[in-house]
């Protein structure tokens, strides 16, 4: 993909479900990419937008050029996670993404009841939903006793190897 | 089709069980036998993508690897999420012989490829083809639903097969189960997916959307394929009557409940006590 050939007609922005709850459209995020200097870099590495991309492809699906804005918001907010810079606002986005993969490098598998403890934990929203817990254990959705693969070694030891090539491509 | 591999992802083990009921249920009837991928692991969905591009090829990369090893041609994966990332990663694989040998070096398994990976709407049509559209012996009596898609039932190019923008590999199944879709706007409207803990307002205005859009379309209920749309549009539905704002009390059920019901299987075999909004009347109503 080469951002360049963007020519900000904004279909993305237009299509986007999210731009709501975003500062920067995603018609701007490509414009800055494009600029790409050191102060378009940080505005990018520190907006809210790539927290707030729900991933569901209407831009990517929608480009007249063929690019892929859902991969960029994928690739910039790697690159902020590993900086360490989200807005105070999307904070609880990252809570829920890191209680996700912790569940799933520990068990394998994705379990509602930790990774609903471990989610609130982090985010300090202790007490939003709580009703919900009973009502999904009634319904037999919210299984008490979590599931282990028998590979869990292999998933903790490839996501290692994917931590480590994290590193070395950065470096 | 006499088997096929079966990939049904965290989400049908907890919040999305009624889809893992009902296609079970649905696949017996037509007498296709679905064989498990032995010790499959999470796809890592929204989240693994959200903060690492390996760790998104390679835990689908490892489920295509056990399913290959355990003689699997093609693999269902009902989850619209599983499906979008298990099938992306396949075509990416194929595509590039970088990205596979970097797989097997962060997962030492070996994938040679390919394994199919099917949706579930894929799944539907083609027992229906093969012989289940005769064994729906219980109309649903023209109630009118509106066929959700969402996103990644709908979008993903190379992923998704058919028209992105109006999709319709849902309306053969409608028909034949005797119910009929009605014509609406947000057949592939973002529910606001996996924010429902992380930004949860956006996913109640998202879904708030979607079911005035149904009701305004004059639809008894909503169909869908995705666990994630119908946490967000069933039990998020709470949440938005309890901002003041509905009440909607609009039934959504899986695809493959719909053709259980017309099939004759009984609500409770499909799920569907286990909704949040009640869908019991409605299937009583279809049945009288």
């Amino acid at each position: 993909m080469d951002v360049a050939e963007c020519y900000q007609c904004g279909k993305c922005t237009a299509g986007c479900p999210m731009a709501r709850w975003m500062d920067l459209t995603p018609n701007q995020v490509m414009r800055l990419v494009q600029v790409g200097d050191e102060a378009a870099t940080d505005e990018l590495l520190r907006c809210g937008t790539i927290w707030a991309c729900a991933g569901c492809l209407t831009c990517t699906q929608r480009c007249p050029k063929e690019l892929d804005p859902a991969a960029v918001m994928d690739a910039l907010r790697e690159m902020a996670y590993e900086r360490g810079s989200v807005p105070a606002n999307r904070k609880r986005i990252l809570a829920f993404h890191k209680a996700f993969l912790a569940v799933v490098e520990k068990t394998g598998r994705m379990q509602e009841m930790p990774l609903t403890a471990l989610y609130k934990l982090a985010s300090g929203d202790l007490l939003g939903d709580l009703s919900l817990a009973p009502r999904m254990l009634a319904r037999g959705k919210l299984p008490l006793l979590p599931k282990r693969i028998r590979g869990r070694r292999e998933v903790k030891r490839l996501f290692a190897a994917c931590r480590r090539g994290s590193g070395e491509g950065r470096r | 089709m006499k088997a096929i591999g079966y990939y049904p992802g965290c989400s049908l083990h907890g919040g999305g069980r009624e889809l893992d009921m009902s296609l079970r249920a649905v696949a017996a009837v037509a007498g296709v036998e679905l064989r498990e991928v032995d010790d499959w692991n999470c796809c890592g969905a929204t989240a693994a993508h959200a903060l690492s591009h390996d760790l998104a090829v390679a835990l689908p990369y490892r489920v295509l690897a056990l399913a290959e090893t355990q003689g699997m041609a093609e693999v269902l994966a009902p989850c619209a999420a599983c499906f979008s990332r298990l099938k992306g990663t396949a075509v990416r694989l194929a595509r590039s012989a970088d990205l596979a040998a970097r797989m097997r070096g962060i997962t030492g398994l070996e994938y040679r490829g390919p394994v199919a990976v099917r949706n579930v709407v894929e799944f539907t049509n083609r027992l229906l083809a093969d012989g289940l559209v005769g064994k729906l012996t219980s109309p649903l009596g023209g109630l009118k639903v509106a066929a959700y898609y969402g996103c990644l039932l709908s979008r993903g190019e190379d992923i998704v097969e058919g028209d992105h923008e109006n999709p319709d590999g849902m309306t053969a199944a409608i028909r034949a189960a005797g119910a009929e879709p009605v014509e609406w706007n947000h057949a592939t409207e973002c529910c606001g997916g996996g924010f429902s803990l992380s930004l949860t307002e956006a996913v109640v205005d998202l879904s708030e959307a979607i079911l005035a859009d149904a009701l305004a379309a004059g639809a008894d209920a909503i169909v869908t394929g995705c666990p994630m749309c119908h946490s967000n549009l069933d039990m998020r539905q709470l949440a938005i009557q309890a901002r003041g704002r509905g009440p909607y009390a609009m039934p959504v059920v899986y695809l493959t409940e719909l053709v259980g019901l017309a099939a004759g299987l009984s609500p409770k075999a499909l799920g569907l006590d286990r909704h949040f909004i009640d869908v019991l009347g409605l299937a009583a109503r279809t049945h009288t």
